[in-house]
């Protein structure tokens, strides 16, 4: 349409006005569209998250919890003092009065667990999906329906599941090595703490991960590859037979084809999907805190569970709301960056 | 899943239908078996079609022994809690690994379904007064069957305007749900207390009631909701809007007569994970509700949960009671999940 328009067209103001308002009904409609949902959002969540803006600035503290906005007489009595950036200072500087904090250490736990999580589950996601489609498989609806248990449990559920079985005296994983001892013959232990173990299993650049931390890896791997899987076969689906069919012509072996053809193919669904993985999982609260509840000695800490101990234990509002905000931060870095090799929130006809 | 059963009893009935159904099944069976002959026949032969069956022998087991691997890894866990959950022992912890525990029995199972909790009681004295499971049962089918209404009429009439309207605002009003994704949430639970307790509804405070809860659990699920929605709306074809339109459709009904109904997988995921945060959700819902009447499965879990001891194999029973909806809602959606979680990603 465009190429039939004359090069030179004069300027008209009022054309230009009527696009301008068919631009703001547009908008105007749109914006109805959403206001239901934005409402919501903006009271339930949008107005607490600015509320905790302004207490990441102040020394909100328990006493502090009658301080009422909608009340003026609670203003001049209850109102907590504003500190500026006293309280990410401190968080990180380590200078606060908790045991075992250390920042450094703490981003550096929650980095190697978001990135070592979201690997295994993509690998282990996108291999089984490749089995669970492959032609002529036996019994391809039964492990479909069995693969996708993990999952359907609720996670606080799951959660304490593993943490029962990885007791040191009682738990399921120190009986089975027991089994496996007397099977094949072999003297593994039979007592280990995998939770509370303060020695590193692996020394070196390694040594600030303790035995809890691949404890809670084999957890969450078992809970986050199903809906890999899920997400990787809708995709596969999608694949055209012919493509493979081409490639063969082109004389391409299984490994070439799979690089070649499926993962390019698979690679725009994947995307999102592991965007929201690595926010999920970053900020994975119930496998940390009901498994190892941080320990031992707060080394498997992420930085939701400090978060929620400054809350719920040391009733230190004002300093939980500033680490909210950085975690918030670091978030946004990591999606703002996703976003951008993505594009996922341009519009379809944009 | 019920289609499966269906056709089950069909296959079962003396009707023609089910007459035709068990033919064809015997004819499967027949072809199956001089197939796997003709196939065991050239699999020593070393023929090049022996060769092609050989190799196909070796994949299947290959790939059999792969997912059987798995498959035990995911049974696992879960044979672990049947097994504790059959155990009459109630015992702080199990002292061996078996799938059936010595004297197993139902009584667990039999003592959450029909007795009352006593610690969640609205006068402790008095034991016709506390909770039982039918009761906490319909607590977490309202607050769960809410959230998903919600979650799913905001989030569709949301996520619509975001698939095709090109709005001044809709870039950033994108980002802003999503960014409310990355929010921690754990900081403002003492604001969200206070703000739901100053909204009165018939001399109650929001808080208190199920429908607060209902609508804080939706605004949690939104985000996720609109984004898988709004990737989901990108792949109905313009066309067919612009042909209803043409015809004299107005925008809200393309949306209601065209859009929705090309959309159910990815509403089916949006209703899925909602019902699943309102049902198993007990965090929010310890802070916020005060009646024990109103409380719900999830939190009756948690308060079993105990400081010092846990009657582990009424835990589990538990546990397995409350997982089964959500197993039995996963089951029954499941030719919905693979395409409307991933539909719009493909071609998006």
């Amino acid at each position: 349409m465009a190429v039939a328009q004359p090069k030179e067209a004069p300027y008209d103001p009022s054309s230009k006005r009527q696009q301008l308002r068919q631009t703001l009904k547009r908008t105007w409609l749109a914006w109805a569209y959403i206001a239901p949902a934005g409402l919501l959002m903006a009271i339930i969540s949008f107005f607490p998250q600015i509320f905790q803006v302004w207490m990441a600035f102040t020394n909100f503290r328990i006493q502090n919890l009658r301080f009422n906005l909608l009340r003026p007489e609670t203003w001049e009595q209850f109102a907590p003092d504003f500190v500026g950036l006293s309280n990410f200072v401190k968080i990180i500087t380590s200078n606060l009065a908790i045991e075992n904090y250390d920042f450094g250490r703490l981003l550096l736990f929650n980095i190697t667990w978001t990135f070592t999580n979201v690997i295994l589950h993509v690998v282990l996601g996108v291999l089984i999906a490749l089995a669970l489609n492959s032609k002529n498989l036996i019994g391809r609806r039964i492990y479909r329906a069995l693969f996708i248990l993990p999952w359907a449990i609720p996670g606080y559920i799951n959660a304490l599941t593993w943490r029962n079985m990885f007791d040191q005296n009682f738990g399921a994983i120190n009986f089975l090595i027991g089994y496996l001892n007397n099977w094949l013959g072999t003297s593994f232990d039979t007592r280990i703490r995998w939770l509370d173990a303060t020695t590193p299993p692996i020394g070196g650049l390694l040594s600030f991960l303790p035995l809890a931390f691949y404890a809670l890896l084999v957890t969450n791997v078992w809970l986050g590859w199903p809906f890999m899987t899920v997400v990787a076969t809708g995709a596969l689906q999608a694949i055209p037979d012919e493509l493979y069919e081409a490639a063969g012509i082109d004389g391409a072996n299984g490994w070439q084809k799979f690089w070649n053809v499926t993962v390019p193919m698979i690679r725009p669904a994947m995307v999102p999907a592991i965007m929201l993985g690595t926010i999920w999982t970053f900020n994975n609260f119930n496998v940390i805190y009901f498994i190892s509840r941080g320990g031992p000695f707060g080394r498997t800490e992420i930085l939701v569970t400090q978060a929620f101990k400054l809350v719920f234990e040391q009733r230190l509002y004002g300093v939980a709301a500033a680490f909210s905000l950085i975690v918030f931060v670091i978030l946004l870095i990591i999606t703002l960056i996703n976003n951008r090799v993505t594009r996922a929130t341009e519009a379809y006809n944009a | 899943m019920l289609s499966n059963f269906f056709s089950f009893l069909e296959f079962l009935s003396s009707t023609p239908a089910g007459r035709a159904r068990r033919a064809a099944f015997a004819h499967r069976i027949q072809v199956g078996f001089s197939l796997f002959g003709q196939n065991l026949l050239h699999f020593f032969r070393p023929t090049e079609r022996g060769s092609k069956v050989r190799k196909a022998f070796f994949r299947q087991l290959g790939l059999q022994l792969f997912l059987l691997t798995i498959a035990l890894i995911v049974l696992f866990p879960i044979l672990w809690i049947f097994s504790m959950a059959l155990d009459p022992r109630n015992i702080d912890k199990p002292l061996d690994l078996t799938l059936i525990p010595p004297g197993a029995s139902l009584a667990a199972f039999r003592k959450v379904l029909i007795e009352p909790f006593p610690l969640l009681c609205s006068n402790p004295t008095d034991l016709s007064t506390c909770m039982t499971f039918s009761r906490l049962l319909i607590n977490s089918l309202i607050v769960a069957l809410g959230t998903s209404v919600f979650a799913v009429v905001l989030g569709a009439s949301a996520a619509y305007a975001f698939s095709r309207f090109n709005f001044i605002g809709r870039q950033a009003g994108m980002i802003g749900f999503i960014v409310l994704l990355m929010l921690p949430s754990t900081a403002t639970l003492a604001p969200l207390y206070v703000l739901l307790s100053q909204i009165r509804i018939g001399g109650e405070a929001l808080r208190q009631t199920l429908p607060g809860l209902m609508i804080a659990y939706a605004s949690g699920t939104l985000p996720f909701a609109i984004w898988n929605l709004k990737g989901y709306f990108d792949t109905v074809p313009k066309e067919l809007e612009e042909a209803a339109i043409i015809d004299g459709a107005s925008v809200t009904q393309t949306f209601l007569r065209i859009i929705l109904p090309l959309s159910v997988p990815a509403l089916a995921v949006t209703v899925l994970f909602s019902f699943m945060s309102g049902w198993t959700e007990f965090v929010l819902a310890w802070t916020f509700l005060d009646n024990p009447s109103r409380f719900t499965l999830a939190m009756a879990l948690r308060s079993m949960q105990g400081q010092f001891a846990t009657p582990w194999s009424e835990f589990s029973a538990m546990s397995i009671l409350m997982s089964i909806p959500i197993i039995l809602l996963f089951f029954a959606m499941q030719r919905y999940i693979v395409s409307g979680l991933t539909v719009g990603g493909v071609k998006g």
